[in-house]
């Protein structure tokens, strides 16, 4: 870490299996530095408050609401966002079961999702329902999602 | 090769063609634009709902490193608007609601901005607060515009009322209404009301503005009308209409909600103070529900009367729009609420009186549905309600009145199969879903209570009497074509809908066009808006024009590659051929920029199809009876939902929400069927868990999503189901009707029954949330 004594400190993100030196201050946000300095988009400003869940990126693998975590706190993690996740079968199952219509909260559910299959391959409806509770959607009725989820859970369980 | 004679791709439920890019997480939304140099404001928003600004104070703010210019009223004192010019783009001298913006400050980076808007010190003289409609009606009441008879009309149905706090009062009146109410033998009246809510689209809305050296204004919006605002800052700024470009990437959500001009307005005067640098305007969530406009509330008396078979004889419908401080769309919903104000049914005399009412609440615009989730609230409670007293079946009371070919709309515009659809078939297909005859209520168990609730809708696309659309098709070289149109992607799937139509009349690979899913008003044709579930309609009908013309013109080339008549030749397949044998023809590959002789000579150059529709015979209606013709067609529905209500706590989880729609040919039902249920959720969000709470000084205490509950995973319907009755409409693109906003319709109004019955109280004023419905069942509910 390199700081100027004052406002700015150089720290070292890894995100998606890259190192990146960015600069900041101490109040910017995971999901700010990700956006505006990594150009790293698909995590989503929304509500700014840990309510929407459209900001949700992994660290370590547990999802994280970016929006409310600091940049310099995140300097020790393993970072994963949409853009480091392309062709997963769980992106496909959201386009196959019409999960997707404005797509702002998509990368925030698919991330979330990717995490939950993970940890809880088998998961049950009542744990699908717990993770995915962090996560508002406006657009669908949230069936199509959960079939999504349905369908990867499943399959990973399977496996 | 084939001739592709059973090609189709209307009717089928094709992949969207935007899905992948969404499910990657690499399409660019307005807000995810980042570059150095870019500028960034933030708005200072009042502390009171009504409130006589004294001094604006911003010698400290200027301290704070970065300030670039800080913007107050003074800067345009002017009122602007999309129906009446009633509201100042940045408050000057009094501020209206809570959260309305009162400065702007434009700052190197956003968080600098943020601190010199803590740093703005205003001062405020309190004013007597209009915290409901009914206050705002009362005479006496204090006065949100003192001088509203000199606002402009920017449309001509607008009827503001000097002295009062009505920013517009539409009238029907059709029969005779008062000799026709004595003749009733049953007659039923009740009120409905309901806060203001919000949109909650989950992409806040921002913009980027900037004013060139030689004069240009470029400004970047998630909007659904971009060429609105062209319009608005033609009217307002005085810009010349062609030095204004409009740049709108795809759209995170809208409902409505970025149909009008509100933000844009404020980062083009923010970008004026600093030159004409590029500035970015991005909405705090906070500031997208209360700042930006959000949706109606309403105060609903209905009055009906029938024969005691149950046969309507008259209806009397008061409306008070709860519009906030600014008539904005309000006061086109206010019309729109009138002129269908029956529901789907023939009922001879109708007295309506729509009243747009400004209070010192945030202001509203349009929200899908533009008054028709709304008045189909009251509308189908009261219809239920009648149906206990005259001891009918809901059902079959709503089967002896529903409208048909012949009968009359409130307007007067005569109905038939082609413009109306079928209603009743629509109601038969939904009571077969729910299975109705199996019975309105059970008992289940000790703490279980099932029960079923119906409600019809309908709705016309009261789109503006010149609305239209456009579109430019234009052949590459591998014979694969661009759509160009100015419709909008807000998430409902228009792109793809446009795409299919166009793939069916060129009989040709849906992969092998290729739609332009950004819009840039310089390029793109101009449309109307998009909103009113007008876009399948007007702008499909442009594609099926385009194509005409594309067909035309390759018929034309390939007749002289051919060496024939281009009467003789046929397009599909990605061919032209001879319509008397197919297995001779050209790949339109080899003639998409012009067919070339041997010899090197070249005729007809590109493929460039283009063509237009504009809305045929609509009028707007009149000031005393509100005789007109508002829309092209209806689209007319069913909904039914069965909950589960525990009738110790009175909490309850909804187990089904069925749709049946006509919405006339389907172009994809898949996208259909999902526009419903997307549709059936925000409607069963909005009856069941929302609404702005006010304090006693008209200030929003719920201003975010931590407190104001939009329906979560896990809180939807167990189940939905979604049919279609096709009934074709002669002038929609393969026979489509709009279908965009119906899902959220009826379903307020489906829950409010079936919970009604559930309860065994009659559930009038919104949201459902348990305590509510306690209240209500101990007498004691309060309207809102």
């Amino acid at each position: 870490m390199i700081s100027n004594g004052k406002s700015k400190t150089v720290i070292e993100l890894h995100v998606n299996g890259d190192s990146h030196e960015v600069m900041v201050r101490s109040g910017d946000t995971l999901l700010d530095i990700l956006r505006e300095q990594l150009g790293l988009s698909g995590a989503k400003r929304s509500c700014e408050n840990g309510d929407c869940g459209a900001c949700t990126v992994l660290a370590d693998g547990k999802p994280i609401h970016s929006c409310l975590s600091l940049a310099i706190e995140s300097c020790d993690q393993s970072l994963m966002t949409i853009e480091g996740l392309m062709g997963s079968p769980i992106q496909q199952a959201f386009v196959d079961n019409w999960a997707i219509q404005c797509g702002f909260c998509t990368p925030g559910f698919i991330l979330n999702c990717h995490a939950l299959a993970t940890e809880h391959p088998n998961a049950s409806d009542e744990v699908i329902e717990e993770w995915m509770c962090s996560n508002l959607c406006r657009c669908t009725g949230y069936q199509e999602i959960k079939e999504a989820v349905q369908s990867v859970v499943r399959a990973s369980g399977n496996a | 090769m084939t001739t592709n004679q059973g090609w189709k791709s209307v009717g089928n439920p094709e992949q969207r063609i935007d899905a992948v890019e969404k499910a990657a997480g690499t399409v660019k939304y307005i807000g995810d634009f980042a570059m150095p140099g870019l500028l960034h404001a933030k708005l200072v928003t009042s502390t009171h709902a009504h409130a006589k600004i004294l001094s604006i104070h911003t010698e400290e703010a200027w301290k704070v490193p970065g300030v670039r210019a800080i913007v107050t009223g003074e800067m345009f004192p002017f009122h602007i608007g999309p129906i009446l010019a009633d509201r100042p783009p940045l408050a000057w001298e009094k501020v209206r609601y809570y959260g309305e913006p009162v400065a702007i400050v434009v700052a190197d980076h956003e968080y600098q901005a943020k601190q010199a808007v803590q740093k703005v010190q205003v001062e405020y003289q309190p004013l007597p607060v209009v915290n409901s409609v009914q206050q705002a009606f009362e005479t006496g009441a204090p006065l949100v515009h003192e001088n509203s008879s000199q606002y402009m009309k920017i449309i001509s149905n607008v009827y503001p009322v000097p002295g009062t706090n009505i920013g517009s009062h539409i009238k029907i009146r059709k029969g005779d209404f008062q000799t026709a109410w004595l003749s009733c033998e049953e007659i039923f009246e009740a009120t409905y009301s309901f806060n203001l809510t919000d949109h909650v689209a989950m992409e806040t809305r921002s913009t980027r503005v900037e004013i060139t050296p030689s004069g240009k204004v470029v400004v970047h919006s998630c909007t659904q009308s971009p060429f609105t605002i062209k319009k608005v800052f033609n009217q307002f700024f005085n810009i010349a209409v062609g030095n204004i470009v409009v740049h709108a990437p795809l759209v995170g959500g809208a409902f409505g909600g970025k149909g009008t001009v509100q933000l844009e307005p404020l980062a083009y005067l923010a970008s004026k103070a600093v030159g004409g640098k590029l500035v970015k305007l991005e909405n705090s969530r906070e500031e997208d529900m209360i700042t930006s406009p959000c949706h109606i509330g309403l105060k609903a008396t209905i009055s009906l009367g029938a024969t005691k078979e149950g046969k309507l004889v008259a209806g009397k419908y008061t409306f008070l729009v709860d519009s906030g401080a600014y008539t904005d769309q309000a006061a086109g919903i206010t019309r729109a609420a009138a002129l269908d104000c029956t529901g789907p049914y023939n009922i001879p005399n109708v007295w309506c009186d729509s009243y747009c009412m400004y209070t010192n609440h945030p202001f509203a615009t349009s929200f899908r549905g533009y008054g028709h989730p709304e008045l189909t609230f009251a509308v189908e409670r009261t219809m239920d309600q009648l149906a206990r007293k005259l001891n009918l079946d809901p059902i079959r009371f709503r089967l002896l009145n529903t409208i048909k070919p012949g009968d009359t709309s409130p307007t007067q515009t005569l109905l038939d199969a082609n413009n109306i659809g079928d209603a009743a078939k629509c109601i038969e297909r939904a009571k077969e879903l729910i299975q109705w005859d199996q019975g309105q209520r059970r008992e289940t168990g000790e703490r279980k209570v099932r029960s079923k609730g119906i409600s019809l809708f309908w709705k016309t696309s009261t789109t503006a009497t010149n609305a239209q659309a456009g579109t430019v098709l234009t052949f590459e070289a591998d014979g694969s074509v661009n759509l160009n149109c100015a419709a909008i992607e807000v998430g409902q799937g228009a792109k793809t809908v446009l795409a299919q139509i166009l793939a069916e009349k060129l009989k040709m690979d849906l992969k092998d066009i290729h739609v332009t899913m950004e819009l840039n008003s310089q390029y793109d044709p101009h449309q109307w808006r998009t909103v009113a579930s007008s876009t399948t309609f007007l702008a499909g009908r442009a594609v099926l024009a385009a194509a005409e013309d594309a067909i035309r013109q390759l018929k034309k080339t390939a007749g002289i590659a051919m060496q024939c008549s281009p009467e003789d030749l046929d397009v599909g397949g990605g061919r032209v051929y001879l319509k008397a044998n197919p297995e001779y023809g050209v790949q339109i590959k080899d003639i998409a920029l012009g067919y070339k002789y041997p010899n090197g000579h070249t005729v007809e150059g590109q493929i460039i199809g283009s063509g237009k529709y504009v809305q045929r015979h609509l009028t707007p209606m009149d000031e005393n009876t509100g005789f007109g013709k508002p829309g092209p067609w209806w689209s007319v529905g069913a909904q039914a939902v069965e909950v589960e209500w525990d009738p110790k706590d009175y909490t309850y989880k909804i187990l089904k929400a069925i749709t049946v729609l006509d919405g006339g040919t389907i172009i994809n039902p898949m996208m259909a069927t999902q526009q419903m249920r997307g549709g059936m959720s925000l409607g069963l969000s909005f009856a069941s868990s929302e609404g702005f709470i006010f304090d006693q000084q008209g200030i929003v205490r719920n201003p975010q999503l931590r407190t104001y509950k939009i329906m979560r995973f896990g809180e939807q319907p167990e189940e939905y189901l979604v049919d279609f009755i096709e009934t074709p409409n002669i002038d929609g693109p393969y026979g489509a009707r709009g279908i965009g906003e119906y899902g959220v319709i009826g379903a307020a109004a489906a829950l409010g029954n079936s919970l009604s019955t559930a309860a065994g109280v009659e559930l009038n004023h919104l949201p459902l949330i348990p305590e509510l419905i306690w209240q209500a069942k101990q007498g004691k509910e309060e309207e809102l």
